[in-house]
């Protein structure tokens, strides 16, 4: 077993422990911190039926953001849809037989990836170019944005001017998820690119990237407009509550 | 004060975006509260010593309260969709006015005490100390936003400024650092009972002389009563709606509504503010104080309904919160929503045919609506999403034959603030004030020139104040804004329904 194999294995296992661990945590704190008053932003649906569709609007077309920037709107959708449609690709490495409709998303690998650099291009240069992103920008989000476009071109770059052994890679992989570990090929491209994914999956739970799950615990999207039907108490607002007329 | 030493905003043919240019309004903020306004609300007096360490602290346990703080401090990806939504921003181009920069204010704190990255690579992230200069900052720009809410509804993760704004104004009142405009006036209304600290004696005088007034040209004796035990409704109302202009002509028009309809009501000297300036401090317990005095004034008169006035925040904390804070209201009459809006009720009545309007009565006005933000973006009226909007059009456009609305995009959940929303609304931000009217005189503009729309109307006393300062500044005149019961007290048609 080579060194690079060791020292990879033992990073992805350490990346996905961070990565879920760290969600875990993170998740937990949304649902314990209770949210003491009633604060959906108005109009509001009135069941939860209601709330669901409006999150869906959010979660899958960005409504919010449409209204809000259409620039950022087109690159911010390109990128999360073609992000999604690769994620789904990579299924493949996964699982073997491969699905049907996985092997159909990794067809299209290399379309998504380019569509997922073009978004991407399209936020960074929004962030340089529009004097009020660029004033609200930390180093961070620009890192943040050269990390997922490093990912996103080596990922490109091995599925078209220089491909990798996608049987070992696959050996590789199949093999972490039942600790009998097989050698990972030592391919420049696929080595930094195994390398930017650890460090994606290690910053997530610290970084911005929380907006994914965030966004599900947000209080002026998710709660249902009926206060006036409903009363709506926190436990440490009940604690108040102390006898009373 | 001295007389204004800046410039008002020109009205552009068309709305523009401005250039960011750093520290325009770092000269802006109000007056400190003195301690004997800090003291009555439970804060103290001064800044304390270790103001830095009780500050952090408060931080600390105020994103632990609120869910929305914890989720909006992670959330924010700085993708800049709201960096050209809020008014002050586009009235002052100081990009500490961007919603997202304020919250980083808030934010850049957090981050170096409360997370791995801020504490360990605060360059990176850019996490900051809590040094002086950053509280200076915070009292500055958190005393420029007026919470509402216009950001949160173009967010992708609906992350609300407004929330931010009042942990921050929470944390500074904590440490002693109070605004004094806020805090005087909750101050008034737990001595008094209403913030313009009117007695009860001064209170019973006004309401006389309302009678009397409306008795003289109408030849009807419509009454304005106080503290009627058993009356079937308590009608919570701003107190400027006891004197101030336009607003008590709105309050007229409440009195003839309710004695048309033949419902009982009155007012209540104990609870003689729909105020709740809790809301702006951001403080639970003093919202919730100022709160329990419409419950005690409801079970002490004996009243079936709760009914409030005209006003933009008042209805938000009435609508959203009451329930929450004061309730449950189960010994009021359960067919009628708890609490109510004057403009509900009204509404139902015109519906219904229960009242005889003669809409001619307003032909010589021709009017546009103006959605006060705490109504659009934070409650309902009526029972379905989007209320807010069509009953008081529609009470509007049945008092009133010439209507019309301004830009879409200004209007409904778009709406821009009146510019002293949320505890501005005092001389010493006057400068912030009307440059943040901004936005909403261009929309003015606009109908003025295209249809000779002569005024707005409004269903909040702070828009009305606000308005009446600030309309002359671009070119308007101050008495061009009207309260919607204003038009609706002049078209109903007095005596018996024929
Ligand atoms: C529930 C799933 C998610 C939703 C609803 C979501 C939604 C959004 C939205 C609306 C934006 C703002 C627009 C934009 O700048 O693109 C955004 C930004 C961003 N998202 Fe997501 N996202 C999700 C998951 C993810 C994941 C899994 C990643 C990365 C692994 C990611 C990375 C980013 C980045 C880096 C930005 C900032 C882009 C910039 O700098 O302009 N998101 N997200
Ligand atoms: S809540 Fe209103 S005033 Fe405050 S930042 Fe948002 S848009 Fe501006
Ligand atoms: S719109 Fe929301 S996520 Fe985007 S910068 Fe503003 S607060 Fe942050």
């Amino acid at each position: 077993m080579s060194a690079l194999t060791v020292i990879y294995a033992l990073l992805l296992y350490a990346a996905t422990f961070i990565l879920i661990a760290g969600l875990v945590y993170r998740i937990n704190l949304y649902a314990r911190t209770p949210a003491p008053l009633k604060i959906p932003t108005t109009p509001a649906p009135t069941s939860v039926p209601g709330v669901v569709l409006r999150m869906l609007g959010e979660l899958v077309l960005f409504t919010s953001l449409f209204k809000g920037n259409k620039p950022t709107w087109i690159f911010g959708w390109l990128f999360h849809f073609s992000l999604l449609l690769v994620l789904l690709g990579h299924l493949r490495y996964f699982v073997e037989p491969v699905w049907a409709w996985v092997a159909v998303a990794q067809q299209l690998g290399v379309y998504a990836g380019s569509a997922m650099l073009l978004g991407l291009a399209g936020l960074w240069l929004r962030r340089i170019v529009v004097d009020r992103v660029r004033y609200i920008s930390a180093p961070s989000d620009h890192l943040m944005l050269a990390l997922l476009a490093s990912i996103a071109a080596t990922g490109v770059v091995m599925r078209t001017a220089s491909p990798t052994d996608i049987v070992a890679v696959k050996a590789f992989v199949l093999g972490l998820l039942v600790f009998d570990w097989h050698p990972l090929p030592g391919d420049g491209f696929l080595v930094t690119h195994l390398l930017l994914v650890a460090v994606l999956m290690i910053v997530f739970p610290f970084s911005k990237l929380l907006h994914a799950p965030a966004v599900f615990f947000s209080p002026t999207r998710v709660q249902v407009d009926d206060p006036r039907e409903k009363r709506h108490l926190a436990s440490w607002a009940a604690d108040l509550e102390s006898p009373r007329r | 004060m001295a007389a204004p030493e800046f410039r008002t905003p020109e009205l552009k043919p068309y709305p523009e975006i401005p250039v960011v240019v750093e520290g325009t309004m770092a000269h802006s903020q109000p007056y400190v509260a003195p301690p004997e306004h800090q003291q009555p609300l439970g804060y103290p007096g001064e800044l304390v010593e270790d103001w830095q360490r009780v500050a952090i602290d408060k931080m600390g346990e105020l994103v632990a309260k609120y869910r929305s703080l914890q989720v909006f401090l992670d959330a924010c990806v700085k993708c800049g969709a709201c960096s050209d939504k809020c008014h002050y921003f586009l009235g002052t181009g100081d990009p500490k006015n961007m919603p997202v920069a304020r919250q980083d204010l808030f934010r850049k704190v957090y981050r170096r005490y409360y997370t791995l990255s801020g504490k360990y690579l605060p360059w990176l992230v850019g996490a900051e100390d809590l040094t002086k200069e950053v509280l200076d900052d915070w009292y500055r720009y958190f005393h420029q936003c007026s919470e509402c809410r216009r950001c949160s509804v173009y967010c992708p993760y609906g992350i609300d400024t407004a929330e931010i704004t009042m942990a921050a104004r929470e944390i500074m009142a904590s440490i002693g650092l109070g605004q004094k405009y806020s805090n005087e006036i909750i101050a008034k209304v737990y001595k008094l009972g209403n913030n313009l600290g009117l007695p009860q004696p001064a209170l019973a005088d006004t309401l006389e002389g309302l009678e009397e007034d409306v008795e003289e040209e109408t030849g009807v004796r419509v009454r304005y009563p106080l503290d009627e035990a058993g009356a079937e409704v308590l009608l919570v109302t701003p107190s400027a709606d006891f004197f101030a202009e336009p607003q008590v002509d709105g309050l007229i028009g409440y009195g003839k509504v309710l004695h048309q309809a033949g419902i009982s009501w009155t007012l209540s000297s104990h609870a003689s503010e729909a105020a709740n300036f809790g809301l702006f401090v951001g403080s639970y317990q003093n919202m919730r104080k100022v709160a329990l005095r419409i419950r005690e004034a409801a079970l002490e008169l004996g009243v079936k309904r709760i009914v409030f006035g005209e006003c933009g925040h008042a209805w938000r904390v009435a609508y959203s919160f009451l329930n929450t804070l004061a309730g449950p209201f189960d010994f009021l009459d359960s067919r009628y929503p708890v609490p109510q809006h004057i403009v509900e009720v009204t509404h139902d009545l015109v519906k219904r045919g229960a009242l005889t309007l003669d809409s001619s009565a307003n032909d010589e006005r021709r009017v546009t609506f103006h959605d006060s933000c705490n109504i659009a973006r934070a409650s309902r009226m009526g029972n379905i999403p989007g209320g807010q909007f069509v009953l008081p059009r529609e009470v509007l456009s049945a008092v009133c034959n010439h209507v019309y609305d301004m830009r879409a995009d200004t209007i409904g959940e778009a709406t821009y603030c009146c510019g002293g929303g949320g505890g501005l609304l005092t001389d010493d931000l006057l400068e912030l004030r009307v440059k943040g009217a901004l936005p909403r005189m261009q929309a003015l503009k606009e109908v003025v020139d295209r249809h000779d729309v002569t005024h707005l109307v409004a269903i909040c006393a702070i828009c009305k104040s606000q308005f009446a300062k600030v309309l002359p500044y671009y070119g308007f005149e101050m008495d061009q804004i009207l309260s919607l019961h204003q038009l609706v007290g002049d078209a109903v048609v007095l005596g018996t329904k024929q």
